[in-house]
């Protein structure tokens, strides 16, 4: 008997079916509004276009507030600059400087800003938007379409600055001790 | 039409007043100068004393929903953070969310996309785990300049709690993982939607999705009512108000895990995904800001923790760091939680220099400033886990050092 229940959980495992057979499926309307992840690739963009020409309005009623009427900062810390600072002793952190990826730009603005109203801005003006913050790093230029196609293959400046967690050890090592 | 207790009152106060008017007070009884011994009525639901007011640190910002509260450290015995003290962060404030109305949505490489409703995630196998949660920036000050000036300011970022919930492992299971399926993408409902990414093998391995905290729901600020425990791994990985798993095939490079919870290093670099939590220590009493009342007999007091296991040993020393005691550690000492130690102290009232050393079970041993400093430089920001030392003058006041 005992032999036969293990059997029967071995079958049970290898199945992989769900056990307790709880949660419901979602309709895939449910998942497609909720999925707002955007991919390192690009994965995930939604249609639409913009150039950081098409942004100035947007830009100046819906972030200057915040970033400072050219990015260089005002409530928030700047969002363009700090080209070749990381290695200094006063390192700025930006979109330019620091950011690896320009999808999570559009991921960002889209998911988070503003910051009191997220969501505010449609995917015209989230491109136009992201397009503009790049054309003040001096990445793209200021008629430089940013759409689904073009944004992944925007490279970043920082885009090979990132090193896998590797800490050294940063003591003397203790010898373990049984008690 | 039900009779007016209050207009009862009023009726009969006269009456009672006359009653008081007439009476003298040497016609007093012995028990009626007596003050009352009776105490204060039942209640639905317990408060503190009014006497302590213990409060986590809150910092004067011009955006209160962005920012972060840090836990009175030297205010708290044993292991357990009260949730009423536990540390918040917050990106853009606290949702305020219906758990008849929320449920979690897991989708991505799974076989079955599921949504789980509070109520059908409570009837799931459930366990409870003691883990601390420290925030990578905790500490952060003090890469630059090492004078934290008492626990919270220094190491209040850090809180230990019980957790109630369900394994991630247990739902990923139900809705079936595929093998493609090497990260995965946990998103919040607060309203800048949060999200980071983590690799399925520490998903699989112990991380949970818990909707208590000590024993009752989650408190608001933490999470209510779901949130993600990833054990000793940063605080910023447990991610609150959780709405979404998405299980994908690579990190999708949130801003949260690029331009921020990012080590730079000295060469420009910095280090990416670091999610453990080294193994870190703070003498919470006596502790700067609190003063010493008198010479004589006191306990050392401190907390340790690491997101690499238990803790193995905590040493003391009470000179500077010229020679080290072993410190009683207070059981359970449990992995990838606060452990309590204890070591009994004389001062003898002169000036002294005060500090805690963790020892883990991976043999990791807790640095100096200046070995964190030569590893990694002053520019790194999170992940600050070097000796804190506290100093002790004449007069008996105590001061970070």
């Amino acid at each position: 008997m005992r032999r036969l229940s293990l059997i029967l959980c071995a079958i049970a495992l290898l199945a992989q079916g769900p056990k307790y057979k709880l949660g419901h499926a979602p309709s895939d309307a449910d998942i497609a509004t909720t999925d707002i992840f955007i991919a390192p690739d690009g994965k995930g963009l939604p249609p639409g276009k913009g150039t950081a020409f098409d942004a100035k309005e947007t830009y100046s009623r819906r972030c200057a507030r915040c970033h400072g009427t050219q990015g260089q900062g005002d409530q928030e810390g700047p969002l363009v600059g700090g080209k070749d600072s990381l290695k200094t002793a006063k390192p700025l952190k930006t979109v330019g400087s620091f950011w690896p990826y320009s999808t999570t730009l559009y991921d960002y603005i889209r998911r988070a800003m503003p910051f009191d109203n997220p969501g505010l801005l449609d995917a015209n003006q989230t491109y136009a938007v992201t397009a503009l913050i790049l054309h003040w790093n001096g990445i793209i230029g200021e008629k430089d379409v940013i759409d689904a196609t073009t944004l992944p293959k925007v490279k970043m400046p920082n885009r090979d600055g990132f090193v896998k967690d590797d800490r050294p050890g940063t003591g003397a090592k203790a010898k373990k001790k049984k008690k | 039409m039900k009779p007016n207790p209050r207009r009862r009152f009023l009726q009969l106060a006269p009456v009672a007043a006359l009653a008081g008017c007439a009476a003298k007070p040497d016609e007093k009884t012995e028990d009626e100068k007596l003050p009352s011994m009776v105490g204060a009525p039942i209640r639905a639901y317990g408060e503190r004393s009014p006497h302590d007011k213990t409060k986590r640190l809150v910092p004067d910002l011009k955006r209160p929903q962005l920012g972060s509260t840090r836990a009175p450290l030297a205010d708290t015995e044993g292991i357990i953070t009260p949730a009423g003290l536990h540390f918040e962060r917050h990106h853009a404030g606290v949702p305020d969310i219906d758990p008849a109305k929320h449920s979690l949505l897991i989708h991505g490489l799974v076989d079955r996309p599921l949504a789980f409703s509070m109520a059908e995630l409570k009837r799931l196998p459930s366990e409870s785990r003691i883990h601390f949660i420290e925030c990578s920036g905790n500490s952060g000050g003090e890469w630059k300049a090492p004078g934290g000036p008492d626990a919270a300011r220094s190491c209040g970022l850090a809180s230990c709690s019980e957790w109630t919930g369900v394994s991630l492992k247990v739902l990923l299971d139900e809705a079936g993982l595929k093998k493609e399926g090497k990260w995965l993408l946990a998103e919040g409902a607060d309203a800048c939607k949060m999200f980071r990414s983590l690799p399925i093998e520490k998903c699989l391995a112990d991380c949970f999705v818990a909707y208590a905290q000590n024993g009752e729901a989650l408190r608001p600020e933490q999470g209510f009512p779901l949130r993600l425990m990833v054990p000793g791994y940063e605080g910023n990985v447990c991610v609150k108000w959780l709405r979404q798993i998405k299980v994908v095939d690579v990190p999708y490079q949130s801003r949260e895990e690029t331009s921020h919870y990012t080590d730079l290093l000295p060469d420009g670099t910095a280090r990416q995904f670091s999610f453990v939590v080294d193994a870190k220590s703070i003498i919470t009493s006596p502790s700067g800001g609190q003063k010493m009342n008198g010479a004589g007999f006191h306990e050392i007091r401190g907390l340790a923790w690491s997101g690499r296991g238990r803790i193995d040993r905590v040493d003391v020393s009470t000179d500077g760091g010229k020679t080290w005691v072993k410190a009683t550690l207070q059981e359970p000492r449990l992995s990838m939680a606060f452990t309590r130690f204890r070591m009994p102290w004389q001062w003898d009232g002169q000036p002294v220099e005060i500090m805690s050393r963790a020892v883990d079970e991976s043999g990791y041993v807790q640095p100096t400033r200046e070995e964190l400093v030569a590893a990694r430089g002053v520019n790194s920001q999170y992940h600050y886990n070097g000796i804190k030392s506290w100093k002790i003058e004449s007069d008996g006041s105590v001061k970070g050092a």
